[in-house]
């Protein structure tokens, strides 16, 4: 497996093929569309992010020490997101993704897009990403 | 459509759209179409130049200066007094408070006739198809004076049921709240004949005008309103500022609403008098280029054929409502009878948000989500719409790539 930056490097190249506003789009809503769908029985609502505008399901678990995200939302194009975060995210260690800057959404110039859309809760999502692995720290230590 | 060539003759479009600059925009390379009237209207040359000439040649505080400037802005300012009367068509000028906008306005009656009228016990009318600005303040209200918010319901199309209005309107019921046109569903509400069931029980009634004075015109006596609210940014003038009517008797039986310089006729340490209507209720320096700028807005809307205007956009509408309601998929949410030129619609398995953003990267500009009326989407069992609002200065050519455009995103985003 890539480290973070490393994985944060490869999908700010992807996303170099685009310049257009229209080509991201397009592209986070294909990654959205392949994102593997969160079984009902995780989808409670212990594990939902609940936006103005889309909601979002992530449930996490441990494995060697690692943290395995897993999310759903009723938005596609912040499924797409999700893939994101879940490529540099999951499956690193708690201490990684406490520390992760996640400089690469500024990189692949989708912060700009994000006011629009403030209600989608993606800052949430990473802010309970980071809640849930210093969780798993306290658990551990 | 065959009523294109007559609407060119009835109403010049293309020469309309010369006055409001950012109709020009290209957003990312793109021709804007921008279909979000109803959140903000686009503000024509005139008002714009309003704002620069108050802040380039005769910026000063009003009502206090004895200098030239200071007469200059007062007397603009003075006169957008009177503008704004004869718009609503008041009695007086005395009846025109100045506020940052609608939400201003009824949170200034809730807080003052509110407070002085609304006991423990009692009832404050507002309907199902409220913005949240018109359900909050009462709220707050009532929770303060242990009163009830009751709420008239609502059909299938988003009209009011108001078969038996008596029963809501009791001897508890202290004040009715109702909009005029809804926000989100476009319709529009026989609010003259609610507020003569309200007056035969001696209620009074406070118009949210906010969506409705962009729409054809306003005319606060011939509807017979107690309060009316509304904000110049949706009817082409700047944000910030808006108008409050109320009945003059009302008004002078009110308390002031903030304190400070302005309103008041006299302070000592010991007593403060007030000053009289509408002052009492302006405290502190005026938004005075704001209000100088909604004066040239009024001015726009009196050089415009209003009655084309309002006739074109019911044509818009009306083009727009039958190429949306053949797409597979897609419902529109409010189909009232009588309605403004605003389409709300939800599209089968397609997250509202998802195909606004999709049209954003075309340069249409929508909005999507619960537009501040929650209630609305919980009583139609809905997460959002995607929200179409048209002015006058859109066209059915922006209409048909418009909808051309909901079929690709539909296409895109289907699972």
């Amino acid at each position: 497996m890539l480290g973070m930056l490393q994985t944060e490097n490869e999908i700010v190249e992807d996303f170099e093929l685009f310049e257009e506003w229209d080509e991201k789009y397009q592209y986070i809503i294909e990654l959205g569309q392949k994102l593997p769908a969160l079984s009902d029985e995780f989808k409670t609502d212990d594990r939902k992010i609940k936006g103005c505008q889309s909601s979002v399901w992530l449930h996490a678990s441990v494995s060697d020490g690692k943290i395995i995200f897993k999310a759903d939302s009723d938005s596609t194009f912040v499924k797409g997101e999700i893939a994101l975060l879940i490529q540099v995210m999951s499956g690193r260690t708690p201490e990684e993704i406490i520390k992760a800057e996640l400089g690469f959404i500024d990189r692949i110039g989708l912060r700009q897009h994000m006011a629009q859309t403030r209600a989608n809760g993606l800052a949430s999502m990473i802010k309970q990403m980071k809640l849930y692995a210093v969780g798993f720290q306290h658990k551990t230590a | 459509m065959s009523t294109t060539a007559n609407t060119t003759q009835a109403f010049d479009v293309v020469s309309i759209r010369r006055d409001f600059p950012v109709l020009n925009e290209q957003p990312y390379g793109k021709r804007l179409v921008y279909f979000d009237n109803a959140a903000t209207s686009q503000k024509p040359t005139a008002v714009i130049q309003a704002l620069v000439d108050y802040y380039s040649r005769y910026n000063a505080n009003v009502h206090r200066g004895v200098h030239y400037l200071s007469q200059r802005a007062s007397d603009a300012f003075d006169a957008v007094r009177g503008k704004v009367k004869e718009f609503i068509h008041a009695a007086n000028e005395r009846e025109i408070i100045f506020v940052r906008g609608t939400t201003e306005g009824i949170n200034l009656v809730a807080s003052t006739y509110g407070r002085k009228n609304v006991m423990a016990g009692d009832e404050v009318l507002v309907s199902a198809m409220e913005h949240h600005s018109n359900i909050v303040p009462w709220q707050m209200l009532c929770e303060e004076k242990g009163a009830t918010l009751k709420v008239i319901p609502m059909n299938d199309k988003g009209e009011l049921i108001l078969d038996n209005i008596e029963q809501f309107l009791n001897e508890k019921t202290k004040i009715v709240s109702i909009t005029h046109t809804s926000n989100s569903l476009g319709t529009i509400n026989p609010v003259k004949e609610i507020i003569k069931h309200a007056h035969a029980k001696g209620i009074p009634v406070m118009v949210d005008g906010a969506q409705a004075v962009a729409h054809g015109s306003v005319d606060v006596q011939d509807i017979d309103c107690d309060f009316f609210a509304f904000s110049a940014h949706k009817m082409l003038g700047p944000t910030g500022i808006g108008g409050l009517y109320g009945k003059l008797h009302l008004l002078e039986d009110m308390p002031p609403y903030q304190g400070g310089g302005e309103m008041i006729s006299s302070v000592s340490f010991d007593r403060t008098t007030y000053n009289e209507v509408p002052y009492k209720f302006e405290a502190g320096t005026p938004n005075i280029a704001d209000v100088i700028a909604l004066g040239a807005a009024i001015d726009y809307w009196n050089n415009l054929d209003r009655e084309a205007a309002a006739k074109y956009e019911q044509e818009l509408l009306n083009y727009c409502t039958e190429k949306l309601s053949v797409i597979n998929g897609l419902r529109i949410i409010g189909t009232a009878s009588n309605k403004a030129s605003v389409i709300s619609f939800v599209l089968e398995n397609i997250n509202a948000m998802d195909a606004g953003m999709y049209l954003d990267t075309k340069a249409i500009a929508v909005r999507t989500g619960q537009h501040c009326t929650e209630p609305v989407m919980t009583r139609f069992c809905i997460p959002g719409t995607i929200r179409a609002s048209f002015m006058f200065y859109n066209t059915k050519e922006e209409i048909d790539f418009f909808v051309e455009q909901v079929e690709k995103a539909i296409s895109l985003l289907n699972p």
